[in-house]
């Protein structure tokens, strides 16, 4: 398998990646890269093994429904670029 | 054009937020109304470095309602990443679940109006339901230009219930949000608050000419919260589709919002990057195993079930589907009517059904009063029921002494019916000679009347009846009025 440019460029897109028009090229070479190993993996015979989701045969460890976290707004909010009225503020997004 | 006879074809999904104490995979609040952001924790904001923890809560509700509607609980499910960036969404992906649903399969019996004062069955089917978190909110008011984001609702848990694509008419995918939404809450794994965004449905919604195997395009209307949204926005959907295809037009499959304002839908985004999530395993979570005895344990935590007390009803009582039906509609409503038949008997089981859906539903409509807190209890309304049917009041007067329990005239006692038809003497009049007299008197004092009825005037008859019931301030017993007047007139 390789991907077109177009492909390329909306990998990047929803990945709100921006690539300039001269490294297109470049990204589509090494995705391609990518897919060769990809399709070396695939030729091996998994054929009875059961896919894993998780390199680990573990199962999720559960929390118990408590509230353990208390209100540190103002530490986070130190940090953030801007807030205002306890919100969090960024450009705005319209649908 | 000739006229096609269109079939319309809907599928729901419903978000139903999970009433648990903390966050799906945090230990924030999820309590309602907080100041902004003052519930939104390290994990909800995605700092760096922070590991997503499953709360044992949320995966018990889900089991839950697996159960409740005959599904199968997966043994093991899988949380997934779905990718897309937005402001109210710190990680850049929802956690979800894809593949793998932690409920898989079940179906739950509607009873759908007919539009002509009855109702048919129907059956829907779930395709599966799956635990995912909540995103944030955005805030578009002006704070100078820019958009204000509050992340308390970030991480909330939710279970995505999705159905087949079984729905044929707006009433019918009314139906079926209105039994889901009863079902969550006698399950109690949701409080079922429409207004603060609990329970939201988006439906799909396409059409096809009747006979075609083929589903037509759909379009899917987003973030229903009222049933009568939901039926407005289908509505108006299925007339556009219908009206654009008629008119050589061709739907293409998009996201729509409903703006209650107008009525209409509208697309909100394109097709192009709507569905291009690029979900894949999430590598902070292990797979979710739910072991048969856990789900055994909680199946016998369940309370009975709408669906079997409902036949009980019928089966037991003698009650009709519908009115089952709606005694079912919650556990508060079904409770009370179990107190009030426990009280006054099975053999007045049809008559106390009468009541709780009639003139106490009535009442506490108009109050706008939940039924646990309804002033009149189950056991002054059996007290009411059993004077019904000893005789000792008539329909009518019962009325006149309902309205009086609930203006708390008989006290708080079981027995409150009692003391007021004692305190102002409404027992009925039984008594052949107290009625005769009664007669006579109306008889001499309508002579106009009687001659008419002579006259061949059936109605005059009734009117005698009314000023016979009138001058006995509607104490006598109606039946035995009738049968001496005839007597009389005769």
């Amino acid at each position: 398998m390789s991907l077109s440019l177009d492909e390329v460029r909306h990998i990047a897109k929803l990945a709100r990646l921006e690539l300039a028009d001269g490294d297109v090229d470049a990204t589509q070479a090494k995705l391609n890269g990518i897919f060769g190993l990809i399709e070396e993996m695939q030729a091996v015979n998994t054929d009875g093994v059961e896919p894993m989701s998780h390199p680990q045969e573990l199962a999720q460890r559960l929390r118990p429904d408590v509230v353990t976290e208390g209100n540190r707004r103002e530490a986070f909010q130190a940090i953030a670029p801007q807030t205002e009225a306890g919100l969090y503020l960024v450009p705005k997004v319209i649908e | 054009m000739s006229r096609t006879d269109w079939e319309v074809v809907i599928g729901l999904e419903i978000h139903t937020q999970l009433n648990t104490q903390s966050k799906i995979f945090s230990g924030a609040s999820i309590a309602f109304g907080a100041e902004p952001n003052a519930q939104a924790c390290a994990v909800d904001i995605a700092l760096p470095g922070v590991l997503p923890v499953l709360n044992k809560g949320a995966v018990e509700r889900a089991i839950r309602f697996g159960l409740a509607i005959g599904g199968t609980v997966a043994p093991k499910s899988i949380f997934a990443r779905k990718n897309y960036f937005y402001p109210d969404l710190p990680k850049g992906y929802q956690i979800s679940q894809y593949e793998l649903p932690v409920v898989l399969g079940g179906k739950i019996n509607l009873l759908v109006p007919d539009g002509k004062g009855g109702h048919y069955e129907k059956l829907v089917n779930l395709t599966r339901a799956h635990l995912e978190e909540d995103a944030g909110k955005s805030l578009h008011e002006d704070f100078h230009g820019m958009t204000g984001i509050d992340l308390n609702r970030a991480g909330t848990p939710l279970l995505e219930i999705v159905s087949e694509p079984d729905m044929r008419s707006s009433a019918e995918a009314v139906a079926y949000a209105k039994a889901l939404h009863a079902l969550v809450r006698w399950i109690d794994i949701c409080d079922g608050n429409m207004q603060e965004g609990s329970f939201r449905c988006d439906a799909n919604v396409s059409v096809r000419p009747r006979g075609q195997a083929e589903f037509g395009t759909r379009r899917e209307i987003k973030n229903l919260n009222s049933f009568r949204f939901l039926q407005q926005a289908i509505d108006y959907e299925i007339q556009w589709q219908i009206d654009l295809i008629e008119d050589g037009g061709k739907v293409q499959q998009a996201t729509v919002l409903f703006n209650p304002d107008t009525g209409e839908t509208r697309a909100m985004r394109s097709k192009e990057d709507a569905h291009d999530y690029r979900y894949f395993p999430d590598p902070d979570l292990l797979p979710l195993v739910i072991s048969s005895d856990w789900i055994e344990r909680v199946r016998g935590e369940l309370p009975e079930l709408p669906a079997a007390l409902s036949a009980r009803f019928e089966g037991e009582y003698g009650l009709s589907a519908y009115d089952a039906t709606a005694l079912t509609a919650s556990r508060e409503t079904a409770q009370f009517y179990l107190d009030t038949v426990a009280a006054a008997g099975t053999a007045n089981a049809k008559t106390c059904a009468n009541w709780v859906m009639g003139e106490l539903a009535a009442r506490l409509n108009k109050a706008e009063l939940d039924i646990s807190a309804s002033p009149v209890s189950a056991a002054q309304l059996a007290g009411l029921v059993l004077r019904i049917a000893d005789n000792t009041i008539s329909n009518a007067i019962a009325k006149k002494v309902f309205e009086a329990l609930w203006n708390q005239e008989g006290g708080a006692d079981a027995n409150a019916a009692d003391a007021i038809i004692e305190a102002q003497g409404l027992k009925q009049v039984t008594d052949t000679g107290a009625i005769e007299a009664i007669i006579d008197e109306v008889l001499a004092a309508n002579q106009k009347s009687v001659e008419e009825f002579r006259a061949g005037k059936e109605k005059a008859f009734n009117a005698l009846v009314g000023q016979c019931m009138k001058a006995s301030k509607g104490k006598a017993n109606p039946a035995q009025v009738n049968e001496l007047l005839k007597k009389k007139l005769g």
